[in-house]
């Protein structure tokens, strides 16, 4: 693979956008994890008698159970959010921006 | 520090389910020999002459090291997400969450969530890289643009530490719950685990492996849905009648919904999540998974599917575990001497295995423990393959030949490595038998997340990192890991028989990580060699190849 092909790539400011857009997407997502599972985790640990909560009358569903399969849930919608922009809007972005620098080099 | 002792056995018994270990340390004291098991036999049979089968087909289909390595980049989304299921749910997560959810409640349904949150992550941070900058094994990456043989030296060691310990446990808890199943030999359970995964290996290669692992992955979800469909029908489909019934019986009443001990220190619950979440995203098996799918757009799907099914499994063994509290706690069938609430049959892990035959008979007793077996062969294949990889391919193939070896030499090398760990693993299977090996995968974690993930992560986040502060962070993070380790519990008190440990937590991650990451930033930082100076140059073009596939190892052509 030639160095130019990266070089060119790199001064093509579609990349930058690029890198930009998906970055920040992912911290982005990727910060939801943390602060929703590690929160839990704090809770659980600080907080014991809040996720031993029954939240409806006359079911023994605690918020531990609720927000254990509210994070399944979640996070598992989150990679699917993730790899439907992935694999639609950024690599059609990616595919222009390579395909870009291919025909600058002829 | 409140119950020490107590906070520390039950994250031990928290991190050694992470493998068949859980089932060997518990087992040890309790297995005895059952009387041979016909119908699970039967089943066995079938699956293995099936994946014979399968190998047969795998062995006209690997010619190349990229075949034997990664299947020649043909696997799509969907089937590598069977894959890494089936590479990521070992027995123990049939059988020791299920205990663990039968005795402790909602403590084991968190525990599943730490176990399931590195998935995301993996995918958000590394999966495209991981695809885009790798060839055959996470060294491919680590040492793209810095000394090949100093840091696919260290990275192969490391692996090679992560594989063996994660390979014996798994032997010696394989050799326990066979004895148990399918009342064999211990000394013959090992030896037909370690000759079929070295069937499996050496002559299927990647192929083999994946197939096994998909098969295993999709009996393992057909074998769950069918036990915990049973169980519930037994209480009208309704969660409210299962949850009330199970609170009525069980020893913690309505606390069984409660957070018990499991987390309740936060310091060991933050180093087990820490630890459960990169520790996932540094093993090499799991790692060499992304290299087998055509392009980063299927390396994204895998985890899509992986993460969907591990949610899912996860979900059907806690309610597993809630309707054994009723279904087998209350029969007395499956205690000793039939004293309710006495000892289970065949240990705490058996759980599940009495709830299949309570809702489905000997022939579903057959089936659950013909997965189990399943199970276990398909992880061990897979790491012995990763194992073989960071031997042939690492070691031999770019240190010792620096590239020239021809792609046969390779290939027998790869092949030979396979024998080696298949042996070294039946011998220390062997020579454990009669030992705790619980801290075999807290070590394996541990250094798979303090040694491989820290550099790896850096390798292709930041600029600065250099030959010397790679070097650095991993030696550093791998040795601090052990260090711990072995100051910890599970070695200290369990192995060596002192009364208290020097390290009061079983997780190290929460320490050795941040040393690990701490080394490799300072050595880097105040690296000013003229090697550093050009490696730091080489990563803007491999930040295009990371972010474009520009470069990347594509499919071989078949």
């Amino acid at each position: 693979m030639s160095s130019s092909v990266y070089a060119r790539i790199r001064n093509n400011p579609q990349f930058t956008e690029l890198v930009k857009r998906r970055g920040r997407f992912v911290w982005f997502l990727s910060a939801i994890v943390f602060v929703v599972f590690y929160g839990f985790v704090m809770a659980v640990a600080f907080a014991p008698d809040l996720v031993a909560m029954q939240p409806f009358s006359g079911s023994h569903v605690t918020v531990g159970i609720l927000a254990g399969l509210f994070q399944f849930i979640v996070f598992w919608v989150l990679t699917l959010i993730y790899v439907r922009r992935a694999n639609g809007e950024f690599d059609a972005l990616n595919k222009q921006i390579v395909a870009a620098a291919w025909e600058e080099g002829k | 520090m409140m119950r020490p002792t107590l906070l520390a056995r039950l994250a031990l018994a928290a991190t050694s389910l992470l493998a068949t270990s859980a089932i060997a340390s518990d087992a040890i004291s309790q297995t005895t020999k059952q009387a041979i098991n016909l119908n699970a036999i039967g089943m066995f049979v079938v699956f293995v002459l099936l994946t014979l089968g399968i190998t047969y087909w795998a062995a006209s289909r690997t010619k190349s090291t990229a075949d034997f390595y990664t299947a020649g980049g043909g696997i799509t989304g969907f089937q590598n997400g069977l894959a890494i299921a089936g590479d990521y749910m070992s027995a123990a997560t049939l059988l020791g969450l299920t205990a663990m959810m039968y005795t402790q409640g909602v403590d084991a349904y968190i525990y599943m969530i730490a176990f399931f949150v590195g998935w995301p992550v993996i995918l958000f941070l590394m999966a495209e890289r991981l695809r885009n900058l790798g060839k055959f094994t996470f060294a491919d990456i680590t040492s793209y643009r810095l000394n090949q043989g100093k840091v696919r030296t260290m990275a192969a060691v490391s692996s090679l530490i992560v594989v063996c310990f994660y390979l014996v446990a798994q032997m010696v808890g394989a050799g326990q719950l066979i004895k148990l199943l399918f009342g064999l030999d211990y000394g013959i359970a090992l030896v037909l685990v370690g000759a079929l995964m070295m069937v499996y290996v050496t002559f299927g290669g990647m192929v083999a492996t994946t197939w096994v692992q998909i098969i295993k992955a999709c009996m393992l979800l057909f074998g769950g849905t069918v036990v915990v469909v049973l169980a519930l029908s037994q209480f009208g489909f309704s969660f409210e009648e299962l949850s009330a019934r199970a609170m009525s019986v069980h020893t913690l009443g309505a606390k069984l919904f409660a957070p018990g001990n499991l987390l309740a220190e936060p310091i060991t619950a933050i180093s087990l999540g820490l630890g459960l979440m990169f520790g996932t995203a540094g093993l090499p098996h799991i790692l060499m998974r992304f290299f087998t799918v055509t392009d980063a757009k299927e390396a994204r799907k895998s985890v899509l599917f992986a993460s969907g099914i591990v949610a899912y499994f996860f979900n059907v063994v806690a309610l597993m575990g809630l309707a054994a509290v009723i279904i087998v706690g209350q029969n007395p069938e499956f205690f000793e001497e039939g004293q309710i609430g006495g000892k289970i049959i065949g240990g705490g892990n058996m759980v599940a295995m009495h709830l299949a035959k309570a809702v489905g008979g000997d022939l579903l007793l057959g089936f659950l423990s013909a997965v189990a077996f399943a199970t276990i062969l398909a992880v061990v294949a897979g790491l012995a393959l990763a194992g073989a990889s960071a031997i042939s391919h690492d070691i031999y193939s770019r240190v010792i030949k620096k590239g020239t070896a021809s792609e046969s030499a390779e290939l027998r090398v790869s092949k030979f490595a396979t024998i080696g760990l298949g042996l070294v693993a039946v011998v220390l299977g062997l020579a454990f038998e009669k030992m705790n090996v619980a801290f075999m995968v807290a070590l394996a974690f541990g250094v798979a997340a303090s040694a491989n993930f820290p550099v790896l992560i850096l390798s292709m986040y930041w600029k600065g990192l250099t030959t010397r502060g790679a070097l650095a962070g991993g030696y550093l993070g791998l040795l601090s890991a052990v260090t711990l380790v072995v100051l910890s519990k599970s070695v200290w008190v369990a192995v060596f028989g002192y009364a208290e440990p020097i390290f009061p937590y079983t997780q190290p991650a929460l320490f050795s990580m941040p040393v690990a990451f701490l080394a490799a930033f300072v050595v880097s930082m105040l690296d000013r060699s003229a090697e550093a100076d050009a490696e730091r140059q080489a990563f803007g073009d491999q930040y295009v190849r990371a972010q474009t596939g520009v470069g990347a190892a594509t499919a071989a052509a078949h």
